[in-house]
């Protein structure tokens, strides 16, 4: 598929791919999505504002330049922002692929470095030479103020501008928890909101603090997504039991939607109110106990994305869906045009 | 001329929290403040503290904000410049990161355009854009980047509203004032679209006019007022508190707006 590597949001030509539960696969302009849902149906999105992530600094040891994205955390406590799991990269930027990066200097225990207002000590690597778990000096207000005046949005070489954390907020976005944009949520604007509200469709929402994409490191690629924490207000809970009694489907905006709830799914379609850690994988032998739909981004076979979409069709469904796709011009990544599939009848639970 | 009624304090909702004992709604509620470190955005982080709220507080002066936030323990400050367009996302990630979320915005911080205060034909135009700035441009900004986070504090039942502090120079044409008094009636006039379109989502829209206080800014542009014929901040905010507060009760048991509240109708929109 064609990048998309403009940062905006929603293009006036931005593409909708369909997929319904019959598998039956249609196309229409993203800005007509809300036509697809039905009175009694529940949006969820995720609105988590979007960190930034990506510090620029030095390793103290070596006084090399090093690039540090902050790619988990313990959990959303505004005061628990001390301690951030990190993707460690060598010299130079996201001008150049995350594949083509250089290593950054070896990284020790106890390493130090200097990340622009804010320092940083190494705690230990956690089972891959660049992936490391950090610690801030200072205060939580502190290490907020740091990474508000120096951090940037995590960026990759597809869309060669700089990014402000203009382009990468959605416009519900809430506490700035999430390390990469949910990037299925830029669809939405309050106009749409307005739109699903006359339409008789619910909207609520849930926060995750959506991981990195990609590190450019297939080992580490493969430990994609990292454990996230997540939030489910009571409200959200108890909309979801609602539109479940009357029948509504719920759907999800973006995938870290997806793995919240299913993560806090209790069984019988309910979802239990409150933190938790989404730790699981979801993939083609998930069976989906709350979400019946999910509107994402286009994705491409191989990634975690991807695989997640498997929990909603069949293989030979979504091989369909990705031919669609790369013939209709379809543009992918963050910026790029969206997918609406229903969980396939088959999958029903 | 004289003010809408809209933009009044409305007298009988003030009293009626004072004679009941209802919980004050103000605990615990999340709020940003915007100009927190003089006159009357000081005044209202003290009274918005002392009434169990959490309180973020913008300023420009590093000191300034340094020496509230060790006096006011408890309160976040928060240095930025909301007249700058690369200041607003910065401080919308510590408003929302430091609280974890907002409840509450209060838009205050304002520039009382060219000082000495001038004729309108005799205002540079960068005093006046400076006004519109701080005055429009910087609220309009910050009310945008923070209403996702105040639209999901309202579906949670929690309430949210923006107070937007305007003037009677937003509706009276006091000779001398034409920069500030413009900009506040553009400020008043967004508060109440912005309340009309986010009605729905629970986001409710206050914009209103504390009064003449005793402040720096009065002083400034009237050096020669007798203080003691001017308001208190710490009236006008304890005031300014009770009307955020009635507009926080106005919210539903689960978060779905009540659609009519007659006895409070003075004070939203």
């Amino acid at each position: 598929m064609i990048a998309a590597d403009q940062p905006v949001q929603r293009p006036p030509d931005a593409k909708l791919l369909v997929v319904d539960a019959r598998k039956n696969i249609g196309h229409a302009p993203r800005a007509a999505f809300v036509e697809f849902l039905r009175r009694g149906d529940l949006v969820i999105a995720n609105d988590a504002a979007t960190l930034p992530a990506s510090l620029r600094g030095v390793h103290a040891a070596t006084g090399a330049p090093v690039e540090v994205r902050l790619a988990g955390r313990p959990s959303l406590r505004p005061e628990d922002v001390c301690c951030f799991s990190a993707v460690v990269f060598g010299a130079g930027d996201f001008r150049t692929r995350t594949e083509d990066r250089p290593a950054p200097p070896p990284l020790a225990d106890g390493d130090r470095l200097a990340l622009g207002p804010l320092c940083a000590t190494v705690e230990r690597l956690l089972g891959h030479s660049r992936l490391v778990s950090l610690r801030f000096d200072g205060p939580p207000d502190a290490v907020w103020a740091g990474l508000a005046r120096h951090g940037r949005p995590i960026q990759y070489s597809h869309v060669t501008a700089p990014l402000a954390l203009w382009d990468v907020w959605t416009r519900i976005a809430g506490p700035p928890v999430a390390f990469e944009p949910s990037s299925a949520g830029f669809a939405l604007d309050w106009h749409a909101l307005a739109a699903m509200r006359e339409r008789g469709v619910e909207f609520a929402t849930i926060t995750h603090a959506a991981g990195i994409s990609s590190t450019g490191d297939e080992e580490l690629d493969r430990l994609l997504p990292f454990d996230e924490p997540y939030r489910i207000p009571l409200a959200t809970a108890d909309v979801i039991r609602r539109a479940k009694a009357r029948g509504g489907r719920v759907v999800a905006v973006g995938t870290s939607v997806v793995r919240a709830l299913e993560h806090a799914a209790t069984g019988d379609g309910r979802v239990r109110a409150g933190e938790g850690m989404a730790t699981q994988r979801l993939g083609p032998a998930s069976r989906l106990r709350v979400v019946d739909a999910i509107l994402s981004g286009t994705h491409e076979p191989g990634t975690s994305h991807y695989e997640l979409l498997r929990a909603f069709t069949d293989d030979a469904t979504l091989r369909r869906t990705s031919a669609e796709l790369e013939a209709r011009g379809y543009r992918t990544h963050e910026f790029g045009d969206s997918v609406l599939i229903e969980r396939a009848r088959r999958h029903a639970a | 001329m004289t003010i809408p009624s809209d933009a009044v304090l409305h007298e009988s909702t003030l009293r009626r929290r004072h004679e009941t004992n209802e919980a004050d709604p103000i605990k615990g509620v999340r709020v940003a403040i915007t100009g927190g470190t003089s006159g009357l955005g000081l005044a209202l982080v003290r009274e918005l503290l002392r009434r169990g709220a959490r309180v973020a507080f913008v300023a420009r002066t590093r000191e300034r904000v340094r020496s509230v936030a060790r006096e006011q323990r408890g309160a976040h400050g928060i240095v930025g410049d909301i007249s700058s367009k690369d200041d607003i996302y910065p401080i919308a990630v510590q408003v929302t990161g430091e609280l974890g979320g907002l409840d509450v915005l209060i838009n205050n911080a304002s520039d009382l355009g060219p000082v000495p205060l001038q004729m309108l034909s005799d205002t540079e135009c960068e005093d006046l854009e400076r006004a519109f700035a701080t005055n429009v441009t910087g609220p309009f900004r910050l009310t945008k980047a923070l209403v996702g986070a105040l639209a999901a504090s309202a579906r949670e039942g929690r309430g949210a509203v923006v107070l937007n502090i305007t003037s009677d120079a937003a509706f009276n044409p006091y000779p001398g004032w034409g920069a500030y008094g413009a900009s506040k009636a553009a400020l008043h006039q967004l508060s109440r679209i912005w309340g009309e379109e986010h009605a729905a989502d629970g986001v409710h829209f206050l914009s209103l006019d504390p009064g003449d206080m005793d402040t720096p800014m009065h002083a400034a542009a009237i050096p020669d007022a007798d203080p003691a014929t001017l308001k208190r901040p710490e009236d006008s905010a304890r005031e300014l508190a009770d009307a955020i507060g009635d507009a926080l009760l106005r919210r539903g048991a689960l978060g779905v707006p009540l659609t009519t509240a007659p006895e409070l109708e003075g004070v939203t929109r």
